[in-house]
């Protein structure tokens, strides 16, 4: 799959740039959630690596990890000794293939601030890493209280029809588009 | 091998969803504004190929479910919170990472304060642990079980209302 994509794809996207429709996106990520099950049985997922760097970045700055109890459960599963494992390495994969097809399709391009957000709040950087920063922050401690993100409890849960799955993205959509809205609202009328 | 496997499947995942031009704030913005679903289109379709496939290779007998347990509590506030911030950041932990990659620089920051948020529940856990994650705890169910029906009906019923959600977002040019 990953031969026939690379290789008929690239001269076509260096030339149009042409996306690819959502639809067959979705088809093939739901391939590879499959793949990676049968082949590596490993279901996707990506906040609780989030979790475990912040173990490691406190273990490597000093900072007592152990005094908190979720570093140290179930064997340290979310400890600094968990790391480097196969989700690591999924997300630093994730930013590599994206990079890569970003440079073959010559849709790369360093961006400081978003144009949306820059047309509502301005082009102040500053404004913008600091939303981004306690964005992440507010999202992770989210993401490990409801036990996943939208790729372990939507794509992963929700494939394997799991409860928690279902009412976890139920509430990341009804929570996020509530917030998108009023960040967005027009308050000039 | 199990490292390996995990990069080469974070490499694919990004490489697609890169192409799909969802990784763009921009997309991802939209779509929690309710204005643009291509974002919810990969998802969902994902979804519909993901559960089939795993089901009809769990009936195979060669893979088995990782069920993450349900705790109403837990996903109820937990979700919220989370969509909170995944609107405040315009980007979710996986989405990140590839937008980092295709050069959006802000991602970076969303990412540091992933790290700090990890930090931070770490210090709350055992509050959350003690009065939000015991509220409505079932362990480890999935929506056929509850049902009482076989999963491949749970399957068709989802698809068909996926499928009535892509006719309306397409009906609306969403």
């Amino acid at each position: 799959m990953w031969e026939k994509f690379g290789k008929s794809g690239k001269r076509r996207w260096q030339m149009k740039n042409k996306k690819m429709n959502p639809y067959l996106a979705g088809a093939l990520v739901g391939i590879v959630l499959v793949l990676s099950v049968i082949v590596a049985g490993k279901y996707l997922g990506a906040s609780t690596t989030f979790a475990r760097g912040a173990s490691l970045i406190e273990k490597a700055v000093g900072i007592d990890y152990s005094k908190y109890e979720y570093f140290t459960t179930k064997k340290e599963k979310y400890g600094p000794s968990s790391l480097p494992n196969w989700q690591l390495m999924y997300v630093i994969g994730i930013a590599i293939g994206a990079f890569v097809a970003a440079r073959l399709s010559g849709t790369f391009k360093m961006k400081a601030v978003p144009e949306t957000w820059k047309n509502k709040f301005g082009s102040s950087s500053i404004k913008r890493w600091a939303v981004a920063f306690i964005g992440g922050a507010i999202g992770l401690i989210g993401a490990r209280l409801a036990g996943g993100c939208p790729t372990g409890h939507g794509l992963s849960g929700l494939s394997q029809l799991a409860v928690s799955g279902f009412i976890a993205l139920a509430f990341f959509v009804i929570g996020a588009s509530i917030t998108a809205r009023l960040l967005y609202k027009d308050r000039r009328g | 091998m199990t490292l390996l496997y995990g990069l080469i499947t974070g490499v694919v995942f990004g490489f697609i969803l890169q192409r799909s031009g969802i990784l763009a704030y921009e997309k991802q913005i939209n779509a929690l504004r309710l204005i643009d679903m291509d974002v919810f289109k990969v998802m969902l379709t994902s979804i519909i190929v993901g559960s089939i496939g795993i089901y009809f290779f769990k009936d195979m007998g060669v893979i088995t479910l990782s069920l993450k347990g349900t705790s109403i509590g837990a996903q109820v506030v937990g979700g919220t919170i989370f969509g909170i911030g995944w609107a405040l950041l315009g980007f979710c932990p996986g989405i990140a990472a590839g937008a980092l990659g295709q050069g959006h620089v802000d991602a970076l920051f969303g990412i540091f304060g992933m790290f700090f948020g990890g930090a931070i529940y770490g210090v709350i856990y055992p509050f959350m642990k003690k009065y939000i994650i015991s509220i409505g705890s079932y362990g480890k169910i999935s929506l056929p079980q509850v049902l009482g029906v076989n999963h491949w009906i749970v399957i068709l019923v989802f698809s068909i209302l996926v499928l009535v959600a892509f006719i309306f977002f397409e009906r609306k040019g969403l």
